[in-house]
């Protein structure tokens, strides 16, 4: 029976997942049919000879039903509860922390933030719940923003039930690293539920990275949401933009090693159901970072549009001008980029499987006049030289 | 010795026997109140998440849209979050309600523009974001199951049911023609026909028990269909051979043997015809010329098994003949509407069973016509025509595989 392909028991399967391995008589049915294509008098099927007689073929003619279609979404008339989730995707977008400063004695700013890893359910997607590990109580964890030279100190506290790290990519040294079993003896290193440990080294260089938790089992500690963007800024700052974070991320609900959902900043179609306000013309920075786990490469395109693209941030200089990036686990640059017309905008993974399963979006570009009142207000004040200013 | 008197007085002294059993049960009742109502005493919280076993019973392929039927086959209650078809989420609606309790179902009906020929992965995702998968191999539109359909199941069961089977009763002339040597091994040949079948049905019927809903019995039902015709059928036959040992016919154990096959051979109809019919609502099935010739051949040995035990005794009149071919050949038809309105693999599961439990009292009862004039059941000429039977219907098998 393996000769030919459209004879194997797979062909059948479409009763049903019990029926498909069920019955051997049907087997032998279909293959006789095969056999013999239905002639007059019993030619009464619609469906599975036609299906052996016509293999699939890509034209759209055959698809049913194709308008009630537009693109893949969730079921509709129920939303992801953003109050319990304690973040909200839209807000955390344009959201940088930039913690808290003080001038040093030696003229050197110190800028220190607290973390706090905590066991919290979240919703990923509208009605699934997931047992999230998280940094201050919200995935991605926060977005930490400081300028090239600063000194940067974050007091991390493990209020989790299971063992955490602060793992930051930049240029430290090995006990600043929190990598579990270097430095465990100066506090260092694992650090267990309950205890407390802060990091300090320098802000360089200055680029996009990110953070994560490194504790075995790495993937999924990673996984369950242990992980933020974090930006350092070159000193002379980048030129004023509407800034937002995207940390595109995934979630293996079952914990079979495989997302069921992905997203940008966690929640899947967020952006979909509430599209990105950006104003027409204006400078867009975005800052991309890819965290996904269990799948090799994922990738940002954007629709009707081209971005510069600066890898890793770490030259000023775009290598490459274009609509679509690819990135592996870890990898992240900045976007700069301007819409030129009004209307709706796609972006999402071309990596389309990513893109039905949740990380897909909109920018919706108008008169800057008209965007909404948080979009504007968080515009250009948030520049790490504004708030974060030192005294 | 007042002693001994006074130990026969009966326990539970003068209330009335209904009484006596009465009140076991209103204990019990009280004692699961007790325990219900202090929640469980001492039993603590239940440890790690909640179970989520769901089963789906049936799919459904409609112009752009997919109907899943799920059942809960788990422990505690499952609600359906979202649903993915070949990695895309997709809208969907369902007709039960999202939350499904346990042993309840819901059927899903999915917007998503499939594509003829190809195959389906669907996932749905559930609250506590567990995944329950189904696959279609090959898409293609389900049959609608209007008045047409069921005489088209009808007309089919007709085909693969009624008619090889009584064309194989044709040879029911030649049979009376052969000498009285023969009649052992007839019966041996009938014996190993029923056995192959038997064999044929109980391990279908375990296959598809493995894909039901476990809360329903699973397996067990196969088993428990296998003994249920087996003491249903033994009831009868003592109550008929008592009945017939009064009557003192002549004649009349030929002719109730094969009214025993004939039962025994219907019953495995109806688990073949279920089988037609569900595969063919399901599309799954493509009905032809040549499937239905191999049929033919394959269950005209069916027939040669019934009207093997008629080779003694009077001639059967035509009425009779006809009577035993329905009830061999027309629980086909039956199962196939069944098949095609309701599958369900826990039914489909025990009516297998059935088949076997029925058939195995059929051996039990005919074989011993096959002993020979030693009185002995095996001997070369029985082994031999047994072979001949399991043979004849593994070949003609192979016929409709091709």
């Amino acid at each position: 029976m393996d000769r030919n392909p459209v004879l194997d028991v797979s062909n059948f399967a479409a009763v049903s997942k019990n029926a498909e391995k069920g019955i051997s008589r049907r087997r032998l049915l279909g293959g006789a049919a095969l056999a013999a294509p239905a002639v007059a008098g019993l030619a009464l099927t619609r469906g599975g000879d036609s299906a052996v007689a016509e293999p699939a073929t890509p034209s759209g003619s055959r698809h049913a039903g194709h308008s009630e279609f537009p693109h893949a979404t969730f079921a509709a008339g129920r939303s992801v509860d953003h109050a319990a989730n304690g973040f909200h995707p839209t807000e955390l977008l344009r959201d940088f922390d930039h913690g808290r400063t003080r001038r040093l004695a030696s003229g050197r700013v110190l800028r220190e933030w607290e973390i706090v890893a905590q066991d919290r359910e979240i919703e990923v997607a509208p009605g699934v719940r997931y047992e999230a590990w998280t940094y201050n109580g919200r995935v991605p964890g926060p977005t930490l923003r400081a300028r090239e030279g600063e000194l940067l100190r974050i007091r991390f506290l493990n209020a989790s039930e299971h063992p955490h790290t602060l793992h930051f990519h930049g240029l430290h040294s090995a006990l600043m690293d929190g990598m579990p079993g270097i430095g465990d003896n100066r506090g260092g290193g694992q650090i267990e539920p309950g205890e407390s440990f802060t990091y300090e080294f320098d802000a360089a260089p200055f680029g996009l990275h990110l953070y994560h938790c490194h504790v075995a089992p790495l993937a999924a500690h990673i996984a369950r949401g242990l992980y933020g963007a974090f930006v350092i800024d070159p000193k002379a700052g980048r030129p004023e933009a509407d800034e937002m974070v995207m940390v595109m991320n995934g979630f293996d609900t079952n914990f079979d090693r495989a997302n069921e959902v992905y997203a940008v900043n966690t929640v899947g179609f967020h952006y979909v159901e509430e599209p990105i306000a950006v104003g027409r013309d204006e400078p867009v920075r975005i800052y991309l970072v890819n965290v996904l786990e269990y799948d090799p490469v994922n990738s940002f395109h954007i629709h009707g549009n081209f971005f510069n693209y600066f890898p890793t941030g770490t030259s000023l200089q775009p290598s490459e001008f274009t609509d679509t990036v690819i990135q592996g686990q870890a990898q992240r640059g900045i976007l700069e980029l301007k819409f030129p017309y009004d209307g709706d905008y796609m972006f999402h993974a071309h990596v389309s499987e990513f893109a039905e399963l949740g990380w897909s979006g909109f920018f919706r570009v108008g008169d800057p006049s008209r965007l909404t009142a948080a979009a504007a207000a968080s515009m250009y004040c948030e520049l790490p030289w504004g708030k974060g200013r030192p005294a | 010795m007042e002693a001994g008197a006074r130990a026969e007085r009966p326990l539970g002294g003068s209330l009335p026997a209904w009484a006596l059993g009465l009140i076991p049960l209103a204990l019990i009742a009280a004692a699961i109140a007790i325990f219900a109502a202090l929640g469980g005493p001492g039993l603590g919280e239940r440890t790690g998440p909640p179970l989520e076993e769901v089963s789906i019973e049936q799919t459904v392929l409609r112009p752009g849209q997919i109907e899943l039927t799920l059942r809960n086959d788990g422990p505690d209650a499952v609600e359906v979050a979202q649903v993915a078809v070949n990695d895309a989420y997709a809208p969907f609606a369902a007709e039960g309600g999202r939350e499904i309790g346990r042993l309840g179902s819901t059927t899903l009906r999915i917007d998503y523009p499939w594509i003829e020929g190809e195959a389906l992965e669907i996932f749905v995702l559930t609250s506590a974001g567990g995944t329950v998968e189904a696959s279609v191999s090959v898409a293609a539109e389900t049959p609608e199951d209007d008045v047409g359909f069921f005489a088209l199941m009808g007309l089919l069961g007709i085909y693969v049911g009624i008619i090889p089977v009584s064309l194989g009763m044709l040879w029911l002339p030649f049979l009376r023609r052969l000498g009285p040597a023969w009649m052992g091994a007839l019966i041996a040949f009938t014996v190993g026909l029923l056995a192959f079948l038997a064999i044929d049905a109980g391990l279908e019927g375990l296959e598809l028990a493995a894909e039901a809903p476990a809360a329903f019995g699973g397996t067990t039902l196969v088993y428990l269909g296998g003994l249920v015709a087996y003491l249903a059928l033994a009831g009868i036959d003592s109550y008929l051979t008592q009945r017939s040992r009064r009557q003192k016919s002549a004649g009349a154990g030929a002719a109730y043997l094969a009214l025993l096959v004939a039962i025994g051979i219907g019953l495995h109809n109806l688990g073949e015809g279920l089988a037609i019919g569900s595969a063919y609502a399901g599309g799954a099935l493509a009905l032809g010329a040549f499937l239905v010739v191999g049929f033919a051949i394959h269950n005209t040995t069916e027939g040669l098994a019934i009207v093997a035990p008629l080779r003694d005794g009077p001639r059967p009149g035509f009425g009779r003949l006809l009577g035993l071919g329905l009830i061999a050949g027309a629980p086909a038809i039956l199962g196939a509407w069944i098949g095609a309105a309701a599958f369900d693999p826990s039914l489909g599961a025990f009516l297998f069973g059935l088949g076997v439990g029925a058939i195995a009292r059929v051996i039990v009862q005919i074989s011993p016509a096959m002993r020979d004039s030693d009185g002995r059941l095996l001997y070369p000429a029985s082994a031999a025509a047994m072979l001949a039977g399991i043979a004849a219907l593994y070949l003609t098998g192979l016929l409709v595989a091709v």
